[in-house]
């Protein structure tokens, strides 16, 4: 990946009236990067994507394209392209008429847009459909027309809010690859705005997860989704299960003392940031097994052992999620088969998916 | 049973038959009138029907045709300054985050507010100060103020009926304020506009007390016509000046009908 920054946020701020919803935010984006910007609602996510556009001002800091500064520069002059939540087609134009309406903008003689339209309907699957009008077309149609009216002017850099979250989840599976594998074979560079961990894991080569205005973590989907940097990061990429423990650092190796439900272990630190005192221990559900109590099996090194009792079973598909008990504390398991509900087990959680912080 | 039905249908067919009288009671008359070449009192209908007077109103001599072609003279360049005027207000009303919006429009409805004949007389006296009275000009200036308020309340709901996506999404591909306003908001409020400037259209048409203080003797409309037919007792051609002025605001709500949605219409003063 080359990450000489081609779009570069710096020191970026941006309020609405009385209140700030990004501070002193940095990101640089690598040319032909698809990164994608994640956040529950509210985060800022929208805002920092309108602010690239730009359709919000900043009240400091500066966007800059290959090292040109387009701060001050309205949206038609950035080079970019934005595709809406909502679509935004026309109405009152053909698809035709909406993806070569940028192409008119830009001057193009009437052959060369009818050549680029029929290419881009083609390249989307849209074949038949120029004389259409946005109303009598389907939901994956509509958004396959958005998305060809952007990137029909040849962007430098494709901005998509949201494109997906009003499509039927079926559809949405396949438009992520379809958009991911065109994004690929333009080389275009993409920021997708979204809510869906999987949607931006399965999209983009970097995700960037986004917290109350800020950027909390940066990275490969692997780098996110296995060294969550915070615990907020952690919670959002599926680590629901919480626990808190006292722990005591020594060098490469985190003692866990013991608690009413677990004997003392000792794990790796893994390069980890923590310092002796009350942690807080998150993991998924899906990583940690469950072994019958009576059962001689030593957890492998490293790994926490968890000792409770079965409270509920239910089958999500593929496999048994258990609710467990662990003294007045409650984490879902899974397992590959049901065990009894009030049975007693232990919980072994492998050393590469427990992440600790300090609490 | 069936007695009580039938018991029943007496009241209605009365409250019905009372309704109608009301509405198309006077529709009716006039409707006589135009074709009445002769009818007084006692008698329930005319003695005589014929067109003479139709013939009147319309020869080279009647000033039917004048005062028409004067009236829509009035009411087109009304309707032409009334949006010059409405588009960028309307436009800036809805999206423009300003404060006050509603006091805004709520200031539009003023000269509404007033009794009308107090508002022109002085008007009069200050275009005759000024040399606008009895001229086209001051005539259409009272009718711009008077149908102001329509234009700018309608197309304020006609702008604010198209999404502000729509346009950012012209603005990110490339497209500059004006262009993206000429190619996606005007083209999607026009049916709102047109609305708009239907009604200040008719506004114009049948406004009397402005064009009677300011333009009359000189500037001759149709209202003030009928208004003198009507005080010479010439009721035929007083019918028949009103059946004129009929035509177009018939057609006017066959329009409306077809072109203002119903969410336009829900954003009309908001």
């Amino acid at each position: 990946m080359t990450r000489q920054a081609f779009l570069k946020v710096e020191n970026l701020s941006v309020g609405y009236g009385g209140t700030t919803v990004l501070t002193d935010l940095d990101l640089s984006i690598g040319k032909g990067e698809f990164v994608a910007l994640l956040g529950s609602s509210g985060c800022g996510k929208t805002t920092l994507l309108r602010t690239i556009a730009g359709f919000a001002k900043p009240s400091a800091g500066a966007v800059s394209v290959a090292g040109r500064d387009v701060t001050q520069l309205p949206p038609d002059k950035r080079g970019m392209a934005l595709v809406f939540q909502s679509y935004a087609l026309w109405p009152h134009m053909t698809v035709a008429q909406n993806i070569g309406y940028g192409l008119k903008l830009q001057g193009r003689s009437r052959g060369e847009i009818e050549k680029r339209v029929t290419e881009m309907q083609a390249l989307l699957g849209l074949g038949g459909l120029g004389s259409r009008k946005p109303g009598q077309l389907s939901g994956g149609q509509r958004q396959r027309v958005a998305l060809g009216r952007a990137l029909a002017i040849d962007p430098e850099i494709l901005l998509l809010d949201e494109p997906l979250s009003n499509l039927d989840a079926r559809i949405r599976l396949t438009v992520r690859h379809e958009i991911r594998s065109l994004q690929k074979r333009l080389g275009i560079t993409a920021i997708h705005v979204t809510h869906d961990r999987e949607e931006a894991m399965v999209m983009a080569d970097r995700i960037v997860i986004m917290n109350a205005g800020r950027i909390e973590q940066q990275g490969t989907p692997e780098d996110v989704y296995n060294r969550p940097a915070s615990p907020f990061v952690a919670a959002f990429m599926g680590a629901e299960n919480l626990l808190t423990m006292q722990a005591r650092v020594s060098g490469e190796h985190i003692e866990l003392m013991e608690s009413a439900m677990s004997p003392p272990t000792v794990t790796g630190r893994g390069g980890r940031d923590v310092t002796s005192g009350p942690v807080e221990l998150r993991f998924r559900a899906e990583a940690a097994s469950l072994v019958r109590n009576g059962e001689k099996t030593t957890p492998a090194a490293g790994a926490l052992e968890l000792r409770g009792q079965v409270a509920s079973v239910t089958y999500p598909g593929g496999h048994w999620r258990h609710a467990v008990h662990l003294g007045n504390q409650e984490i879902l398991v899974d397992a590959d088969r049901p065990f009894d509900q009030g049975e007693t087990v232990k919980v072994h959680v492998p050393e590469s998916s427990l992440f600790i912080f300090n609490a | 049973m069936t007695a009580r039905f039938d018991l029943w249908w007496l009241p209605r067919a009365v409250v019905l038959g009372l309704i109608a009288f009301i509405i198309f009671g006077p529709l009716t008359n006039l409707v006589l009138w135009t074709v009445a070449e002769k009818w007084y009192f006692p008698h329930m209908l005319p003695l005589e029907y014929g067109f003479s007077f139709w013939q009147r109103v319309f020869s080279s001599r009647g000033n039917a045709m004048s005062s028409l072609a004067t009236s829509i003279l009035i009411a087109s360049l009304t309707v032409l300054v009334s949006l010059v005027l409405a588009i960028p207000a309307g436009y800036a009303l809805s999206r423009l985050k300003l404060p006050f919006r509603g006091l805004i429009l709520l200031a539009f409805l003023i000269p509404q507010a007033f009794p009308n004949l107090p508002v022109y007389v002085n008007i009069a006296r200050f275009f005759y100060e000024i040399g606008l009275n009895g001229t086209i000009t001051g005539v259409v200036l009272v009718h711009v103020t008077h149908g102001l308020v329509y234009a700018v309340w309608i197309a304020t709901a006609a702008f604010a009926a198209v999404d502000v996506d729509l346009e950012e999404a012209a603005r990110s591909i490339g497209a500059g304020p004006m262009r993206a306003f000429r190619d996606v908001t005007l083209p999607l409020a026009a049916p709102g506009l047109l609305a708009s400037a239907i009604f200040v259209f008719l506004e114009s048409l049948d406004e009397f007390t402005g064009s009677y203080f300011v333009g009359a003797p000189d500037v001759n409309t149709l209202p003030l016509l009928l208004y003198t037919a009507g005080a010479g007792g010439n009721y035929q051609i007083a019918s028949i000046t009103a059946l004129l002025l009929l035509v177009p605001s018939i057609g006017f709500m066959l329009v409306v009908e077809r072109f203002l949605r119903a969410d336009v219409l829900s954003k009309v003063g908001h």
